[in-house]
Order: C-alpha cells, then structure tokens, then sequence
C-alpha cells in the first residue's frame, strides 16, 4: 500500500475522533443550551460533528477503493497523481470548511451547511477521485465482479448527487418551496445510496478475499440484488417527504420501490445459518468481527427503515429522533464497522500486537454495547415525541421535549461509551499506520 | 445483458428525475413566487444555520419546534416571532439581526406557511397505508 494512501486513512481516523468528540458536546449543548450558548452554541457543533461524519464516511470509503481497485484492475494501472490531487485537495477543503464553522460562516443546506463556494474543490477533488478510478477501469476486464460494479455506481452516483444538491443555487429551483425541498431531499437520500453503494462493495470484497469464494460476487443473483439496492438509491427516497404536499406519484413510487427491501430483509433471515458457520470459522479475524457487526446494524436497521417506509407509520416517525436512531445507527453500526473493516485488512490489524489486538477486542465489545443503548434511546425519544405530537395532539413544544431529553440523556452517556471505545480503536489504527510509514522510510 | 439492464435502469431514473423536477409541485398552493423579502430570508436561514435547529416539513434539527406553519398560527403571531428573534431565549442565542433581516425570515417563514400543512391529518391514511392528499 503506497504512503499516501496510509496517510488518507490516518486523516480519516482524525475525523471519525472529530465526529466523536463534536458529537458528544452537541449532545451536551442540546440538553444544556444555557451553558454550551456563551461559548460553543449548539447551531455550531452540530454542523462540526455532521460534517466530519460525512467526511469520515467518504474519505475512508475513498481510502478503500483507492486501495482495493489495485487489486481488481492490477497494480500498474494506478495513477498516483490524480489521487495525490485528489486526497490534497479534498482534504483540504475540509480544513477551509471547519475554519468557516469555526467562525460562524454557513450558508449550506442540511448536511452541507458550509458556504457553497466550497462546493466547487470538493466537486474538483472528487472529478479527480473519478479520474483516477475509472482510467484504469476502461482498460480493465470486461467482466468485473459485483463489488467493481458497486464502486463504480457509487462513485459516479456520488458526482450526480452532490450535482444535484447544489441545483437550488439556480433560482428556478428556488421558485417554488416544495420543488426546492424536494429535489434537496431526493439529492440528500441518493447520496446516503451512493456512499453506501461503495461501502457494500468494499464489504463484498472482503468477504471475497476472506472467504476466498469468488463466486459469491459474480452470476445472476448478485447482480439481481445490487440492481435491488440501485433501484432503492435511485427512487427510495420519498420517505424524506412523504407529508410534503406534492405530488402523490413520488410518494406511491417511493412505497412502492422501499417494499423491495423486504426481499433483503427475507434473504438475510435466510442467510442467518450460513452466516453463523461462517462465525465459527473466522471468528479469530478481525475484519470479519467487524463485518458480523455491520450485518447485525443492517438487519435492525432495514426493519427500521422498512417500517419508516410506511406512510401510515412515518407520519408517527417524521420528524423525531426515529429518524436520528436510523441515521446513527447506519453511519455507526454499517458504514464504521465496515471502514474498520477494510482498514484492518489494509493495515494487517491481525497481524499486530497481542496486547493491542486485545484492547481492540475489548472496545470492540463497548462499542457494541454502548450503540445499542444510544440506538434504543433514540428510538425512546422518537417514540415519545411520536406519541405526544401525533397521537396526543399535543402542541407545546417545551412539555414534549421535557419527556424528550430523559431519552436523550440515556443517548448521551451512551455516545461517551461510543467516543471512548471508537476512539480507542481509532487511536490504535493510527499507530500502526504511522508506524508503517515510518518503516518505510 | 448486464450492461442493458443497467442503461435501461438508467434512462428511467433520467426520465423519473425530470418529472419530478418539473412535476412536484402540483399541488403548491402558493400560487405566487417568493419576493425579494421571501428570497432574502431564506438566504439569512441558510446563513444563520436555522435548519441545524428549526425543522421544516419535519426536515431539520430537533433543538426547536417545527415552523413549517408558524406564519399561520392562531396563537402565535407575527410579534411573538419577531420578539423571539428579537431577545433570543434561555435555548436560543439572540443572533443580533438588523430589523430588515427580521423582516425577510418572517417573509420566508409566511411563504412557507402557505406551501401546505406540515402535519397530515389521520383522516387522510388509507388502508394501504398510504396517504391520500388528493382531496
């Protein structure tokens, strides 16, 4: 693995940390805005702690992708200098987009509350990413494995999404409110599809290479369940907006097309036994504990989001912190567990200290623990909110919210669980990557 | 084979993304564009970070309440806003606006309002557990 590659991985450990520990003091300015106000407001950490989400997301994605297409396309067709470009410049426009928190400069939509100028690196460096990808992808084999397929439909469904999320800069897009709302949450949903488009196929990959199995990435089937999953990227984003006054044919398709995911749900059920054999045999690997766990968050969080799908039941989940659990326990529970996945592979994890393969063990297990805890009382805050605002009629925002922060306090002490573990781990990762460098040299 | 499917899958989603575009806001009951006081104020949302606290449609933060239809409130009204923004609360910080800025976001806020509900009323879920808002 080549030293700029291990170095964007340690960039991107730096953001998880980032995520944490901004995470944990939004939490702490939502139940305490009097004291958080003078100093750090909660409208300042938030945009902080999602962002380096975001990013830590993306980056590590791209750090495996960079990676592992070598091993798809051949090393030789690696082109250092658009990736050299690309890390550089996106790593540092997500410098100049911290400083713009830092100073109380936004102007963004949700998720990207930076001012939009920024928008133009981060569409560069990723133009550069893309680059970098698919040159060699054009020479390579004509029949690729599933998980190439994956990489590339998140890659360039990335670019179109990120596209379409800047259109409201085009005052035709802003004439009308539902149309601006809309097509932001139709970009927002798409784009969570296409990062995890990348992060499946990574997954994919890893259990090729752990299993040494092939097959299981190539033949019909797997092609039908990743047309499945870009179906749903492409069009199951509606529950976003499903109590938007527009048109009902984007809510009946969105129902429609997130009823699919049952044929997840069922295939995953059904793959239960195969996956406990598998357990057995690899439970000494690392990047295959952290694998189990993603698929675990895949099954609570599919039903979730199967649920959340329902018009019926949304209309009881919009809007509260159901929604927040989802999001927190895809990043976390999927998108995480399946980055320390690939990072472990990539930086030889099983191959380190025993002492330190222990403390991993152990955090591993805490961070388990303690996202469980912070999902389930997230899903208590929805529940509540969900009750009192939907089913109860009740108007007064301060008595919901009372009820509301006792859930959210569980969650609080629950994401100290999760800073402290993940944070180990992240902490433990950089080491070895840096220790890597270093020999190298 | 493959390749087709996925082209085909494409064009459709080429085809779905113009409709909505151009088709998702039949039923926007503003029947007038923003002004230049609604188009200010939405950029002072953006630039104040509002959304990191105040929902819209249920979309945004959870720190304060949903003002989707704050415009329209019967309780509510135009100075109760305007002395929230004005002094700031225990929760929320005074952003020290200048009165036009005030002006614009309760602007937005009325163009908004008139957009539609933010909460769909029981009566409107079917049996197949969809809404219907046609009616």
């Amino acid at each position: 693995m080549h030293q700029f590659i291990r170095l964007h991985i340690v960039a991107s450990l730096l953001l998880l940390i980032a995520t944490l520990v901004f995470g944990l003091l939004a939490s702490w300015a939502f139940l305490f805005p009097e004291t958080y106000n003078q100093y750090l407001p909660f409208y300042q950490l938030r945009p902080f702690h999602v962002s380096a989400a975001l990013f830590w997301i993306i980056s590590g994605a791209s750090a495996c992708v960079m990676h592992f297409k070598n091993d798809a396309f051949g090393y030789s067709n690696q082109n250092k200098t658009l990736e050299k470009l690309y890390i550089t410049t996106w790593i540092g426009t997500i410098i100049a987009i911290f400083a713009c928190y830092a100073l109380k400069k936004f102007g963004g939509r949700e998720y990207w509350e930076f001012p939009p100028v920024l928008c133009l690196p981060l569409l560069i460096s990723w133009l550069l990413l893309m680059g970098s990808y698919f040159l060699p992808w054009f020479k390579s084999a004509a029949n690729q494995p599933m998980y190439v397929w994956m990489w590339s439909t998140g890659l360039l469904f990335f670019l179109l999404t990120f596209l379409e999320q800047n259109l409201w800069q085009i005052p035709w897009f802003r004439q009308s409110y539902l149309r601006e709302v809309t097509i932001q949450w139709k970009a927002n949903g798409s784009s969570v599809g296409a990062w995890n488009q990348i992060l499946y196929g990574t997954s994919l990959y890893l259990m090729v290479k752990i299993s040494g199995n092939e097959k299981i990435a190539r033949g019909y089937p797997a092609f039908f369940f990743y047309i499945l999953g870009l179906s749903n990227l492409m069009f199951n984003w509606g529950h976003h907006v499903y109590n938007l006054p527009a048109s009902s044919w984007i809510r009946n398709t969105s129902y429609l097309i997130s009823m699919t995911e049952w044929v997840f749900f069922i295939r995953m059920v059904q793959g239960f036994k195969n996956t406990l054999d598998d357990r057995r045999r690899y439970k000494n690997l690392i990047p295959y504990r952290y694998l189990i766990a993603s698929e675990f968050w895949v099954f609570l969080n599919l039903l979730l989001a199967l649920l959340m799908s329902v018009p019926a039941i949304n209309r009881y989940t919009h809007g509260t912190h159901f929604t927040v659990a989802h999001a927190m326990g895809t990043t976390i529970g999927i998108n995480t567990m399946i980055l320390l996945s690939g990072f472990s592979y990539m930086l030889g994890i099983d191959k380190i200290k025993d002492k330190a393969k222990k403390i991993i063990g152990t955090q591993y297990w805490i961070c388990q623990y303690s996202l469980g805890v912070f999902w389930f009382s997230l899903i208590a805050a929805g529940f509540i909110k969900g009750y009192m605002v939907t089913f109860q009629g009740n108007t007064n925002f301060q008595e919901v919210m009372a009820y509301v922060s006792k859930a959210l306090t569980v969650s609080s002490i629950a994401g100290a669980g999760l800073l402290i573990s993940l944070g180990t781990i992240a902490v433990v990762y950089i080491r070895q990557a840096v220790t890597m460098v270093v020999r190298e040299q | 084979m493959k390749v087709l499917v996925w082209t085909s899958l494409f064009i459709i989603f080429s085809i779905y993304t113009y409709l909505v575009y151009s088709q998702c806001d039949q039923k926007d009951t503003t029947t007038t564009q923003p002004n230049a006081a609604a188009r200010a104020g939405f950029n002072t949302w953006q630039q104040k970070n509002c959304q990191t606290c105040h929902q819209l449609y249920g979309l945004g933060g959870y720190m304060g309440p949903d003002l989707t239809n704050i415009a329209s409130d019967p309780v509510k009204n135009e100075a109760y806003i305007r002395a929230f923004i004005t002094t700031g609360t225990a929760k929320m910080p005074n952003f020290h606006l200048q009165d036009a800025e005030i002006n614009n976001i309760i602007a937005f806020l009325r163009w908004v309002d008139k957009s539609g509900r933010n909460i769909v009323p029981k009566e409107k879920v079917t049996l197949s557990g969809n809404y219907n808002l046609d009616h």
